[in-house]
């Protein structure tokens, strides 16, 4: 009985312990993955043809720049208006809104990151870009501006719940304090309260950002798919082209093992190298001062 | 909500600083109302619009007359196959990591390391996943497009939710329970297995079902894995190709020129019940249990 | 049958934990059968970590070293090395109980948290379970109060009767010593005299070794009792002497309330 007790207790661990593990290998998988298919465009495509401008697969153009830069429009604009309104949502639940309408903002804000961003683009082609086109006098509604929009709708969930989660860390006792000395709630805010939450609130809009930058199907479905290089502040309201849509437009039609489908997956490469870059920054900050907490605590 | 400042206010510096801050706050609440209202827009616009297509021969019919006829059956049978088949690979995996990483994980680096890969596996973008899928399931283990590529791509996407809402699950249940089980002579695995998991059970059910919840939504892991622009039949393996609601919503909307409005938003509302129908479901399940809590 | 003196020997036995707190030095101490063992002192002196490693509760803390022994003898006077590394530590936890500080109920009904230790030892006549259910309960004086409602949730009892819970089901293993980590501390004056007088009539059956609550308590169960101060045993005697006549400084200091 006992005997067969630790060995069931040993198995048991075992399996346990190997799927905790599983994640480092499915992370090793993945890079591995993408560097084999990934690489040997370098070898295929000369750098030349990679940093060039124009991006035409069918005459074997490989220009990476307009696809950058088109990701870069879009996630710029949706951070210029994604992180001002989701920090000021995140202030108005955590510190301004009575309870009741906490209680409703809250789990609306969360219905917005369970809405899936093929609805999202959905709703992009048949509402926003037609009003965007009649409004601002365009060609087309299909563009970065549009995107940028839709980006916005799919990191504000994030920034203002992660938000609100920092500002509520902040302790009690030094809202009271400043309030004491006589000071307005609406100085405390942005002169103590904001300030002291600042660490957990950079943090929100990174992760926002790092979700915008992989955001696929939203962007596919309304930037209108041209890939040119982005050239001030007009080609907002143009159609560009981001990396992510290329590998989902592309990626179907591709013949396996050519040179466009080795350029896709070094597509696939940087997104996810750029992506980690964010998340890792994110979460040093995280652990950082999970272990602070651990040190005042022990 | 600042009136007993308001009464407090004597001199009229005050009486401009409360202004300040009244003014202020309906800003505030102007800027959340902007964050809310558009999502009350694309529900509402798709509900008014799509409510009308929903018929029993939409829902359960198949697609005919190049998809511009006939009904979505298909795609939802094709997008509740794939979620059970992710449930399938994700949920032991998943929870069995976030066991190890509240029960058994010492604190050194190794277990650090493993927490780094699980937040770079929530950051990578879903179309990398979706490359992933296709170079390995699809191409190098031959199973071809197929429900069981997809299913197994969006399981470990999948992963990270379920994995770090579990943990979270199983942490709250109080240290005290699992001394006092070993202190009367249990094993560790008998502690978790008839104090833990019970205790941490809906909450673990509540993640689980919120990364469903994406898997059934997300469209790129699945566009080279497994989706099929039409199919005349439902699948019979799970080496079959299937169709999919997220995806059947993005070709119905960008690639079939001239198709009728009423489809389109009836697919997309179809979509929307069943993903905030989850969504719902999970938040109903966490709402009783923490009721019924009792320490 | 060997009528056993010492239930348990404890030699040179040391113990460090990694964050350097509470660690003990070198204790060399006999615990009487049948009879209350009170470890008293200040808090942080080591009195829990000692009780604690009497069945091994410790391997779940960070601790870094052990050394030295402590020996439990059974019935037959024979002694076992607790951290012989052939030890099976789940047969020692049943053979030495231990009752909390506050009173932990799982989240059963009061028959699931009595009848929890012997399921796990893998007892599944129901008979056998509710005649042990009715003979710790007794033990316990708690089984006229909950008798009726044995399947309710344990949690709806009061503070008084989940301690008694607690006790109770440590004792359904029938355990040979039952390590108590000040168990009266959050009850009410009514509720410790009941707990008191329980430890009282069980020391007849069992070794109890007991971290009292106070100095009054400690003074009112003690059949020996021993000082520690910050890891160290200063002083062991048998029933009142350390409490009327101690022998050492520190001793007397503490008992008159000079520090601690």
């Amino acid at each position: 009985m006992s005997n067969f007790r630790s060995w069931l207790e040993k198995f048991i661990f075992w399996a346990i312990r190997i799927s905790g593990y599983s994640a480092i290998l499915f992370v090793i998988a993945i890079f591995l993955y993408l560097l084999r298919e990934g690489l040997p465009a370098f070898s295929e495509v000369p750098l030349s043809n990679l940093l060039s401008e124009r991006w035409y697969p069918n005459e074997d153009l490989f220009g990476l720049l307009p696809l950058l830069g088109g990701s870069l429009v879009v996630i710029i604009g949706a951070t210029v208006i994604a992180v001002p309104i989701g920090i000021c949502t995140a202030v108005y639940i955590a510190e301004v809104a009575p309870p009741w309408a906490r209680e409703i903002l809250k789990p609306i804000v969360e219905v917005l990151a369970g809405i899936p961003s093929v609805v999202l683009g959905f709703f992009g082609i048949v509402i926003l870009a037609p009003y965007l086109r009649r409004a601002l006098d365009l060609p087309t509604g299909l563009t970065a501006l549009a995107g940028s929009l839709l980006l916005a709708a799919t990191s504000l969930p994030t920034i203002v719940s992660v938000s609100e989660d920092a500002l509520y860390s902040v302790p009690k006792s030094f809202r009271d304090a400043s309030i004491a000395l006589g000071v307005t709630e609406w100085q405390t805010i942005w002169h103590m309260t904001l300030p002291a939450a600042r660490t957990g609130v950079l943090t929100a809009c990174m992760l926002g950002i790092g979700r915008t930058v992989g955001e696929t199907m939203a962007v596919l479905m309304v930037t209108g798919n041209a890939p040119v290089i982005p050239r001030g502040i007009s080609s907002l309201f143009a159609p560009v082209r981001t990396m992510t849509a290329t590998i989902a437009a592309e990626m179907g039609e591709v013949a396996t093992g050519s040179a466009h489908y080795h350029v896709l997956f070094l597509i696939g490469i940087t997104l996810f190298l750029i992506t980690l870059a964010i998340n890792l920054i994110a979460a040093s900050v995280v652990f950082r001062k999970r272990q602070r907490a651990e040190r005042i605590l022990s | 909500m600042p009136k007993e400042i308001e009464k407090s206010a004597h001199s009229s510096s005050s009486v401009s600083r409360n202004r300040i801050q009244r003014a202020g706050f309906l800003l505030l609440l102007g800027i959340a109302l902007f964050t809310v209202i558009p999502i009350f827009l694309i529900i509402g616009v798709v509900v008014i619009r799509g409510f009308q297509t929903l018929t029993p021969e939409f829902i359960f019919g198949f697609p005919y007359n190049g998809m511009k006829s006939g009904g979505i059956w298909p795609a939802i049978v094709g997008t509740i196959y794939l979620v059970l088949g992710t449930a399938l690979f994700s949920v032991p995996i998943g929870v069995a990591a976030a066991i190890y990483l509240s029960e058994y994980a010492p604190v050194n680096r190794v277990t650090q390391i493993i927490r780094i890969a699980i937040i770079t596996l929530a950051g990578i973008p879903s179309v990398v996943y979706g490359l992933f899928g296709l170079g390995l399931f699809v191409i190098t283990l031959k199973f071809g497009t197929s429900i069981i590529a997809g299913a197994l791509t969006l399981a470990i996407m999948n992963l990270p939710v379920i994995i770090s809402t579990s943990e979270e699950a199983l942490r709250t249940v109080p240290h005290s329970f699992r001394v006092t089980s070993i202190s009367l002579g249990a094993t560790k695995w008998q502690t978790i297995h008839r104090i833990v998991l019970p205790q941490a059970q809906s909450g673990i059910l509540t993640g689980v079902i919120l990364g469903l919840e994406r898997a059934a939504g997300e469209t790129a892991p699945i566009l080279f894995t497994v989706a099929a622009f039409y199919l005349p039949q439902l699948p019979r393996s799970p080496f079959d190709q299937t169709m999919a609601l997220p995806y059947h919503l993005y070709v119905i909307s960008t690639q079939v020129p001239g198709m009728p409005e009423g489809i389109q938003y009836g697919t997309a509302l179809v979509l929307l019940i069943l993903v905030l129908g989850m969504n719902l479901f999970a938040t109903v399940i966490r709402s009783r249990a923490r009721a019924r809590r009792q320490w | 049958m060997v009528k056993v003196v010492n239930k348990i020997l404890i030699q040179n036995f040391s113990l460090n934990y990694s964050d350097g707190t509470e660690s003990l030095h070198e204790i060399t101490l006999q615990i009487p059968a049948n009879a209350i063992m009170v470890f008293f002192g200040p808090a942080g002196g080591g009195k829990s970590s000692l009780l604690r490693a009497i069945n091994r509760l410790n391997d779940l803390a960070d601790v870094i070293s052990i050394s030295g022994e402590i020996l439990l003898a059974d019935e037959n006077g024979n002694y076992l090395n607790i951290y012989d590394k052939k030890v099976d530590v789940i047969e020692l936890r049943r053979r030495v109980g231990m009752v909390f500080a506050r009173p932990i109920v799982l989240p059963l009904t009061i028959r699931g948290n009595l009848t929890y230790p012997l399921e796990l030892k893998g007892e599944k006549n129901k008979d056998i379970l509710m005649t042990s259910v009715e003979r710790s309960l007794r033990q316990a004086a708690l089984w006229d109060e909950v008798k009726d409602r044995l399947d309710t949730s344990a949690t709806a009892l009061s503070g008084g009767q989940q301690q008694r819970l607690c006790l109770a089901r440590s004792l359904m293993l029938e355990p040979e010593v039952i390590l108590l980590d000040e168990p009266t501390s959050g009850l009410d004056p009514i509720s410790t005299s009941k707990v008191e007088a329980t430890l009282q009539d069980l020391k007849q059956r069992y070794t109890i070794v007991l971290v009292p609550q106070s100095i009054q308590q400690a003074a009112r169960m003690a059949d020996y009792a021993a000082f520690f101060l910050q890891g160290e045993l200063i002083e062991f005697a048998p029933e009142n002497a350390l409490f009327i006549n101690p022998k050492d400084g520190r001793t007397k200091d503490y008992v008159e309330g000079r520090f601690g």
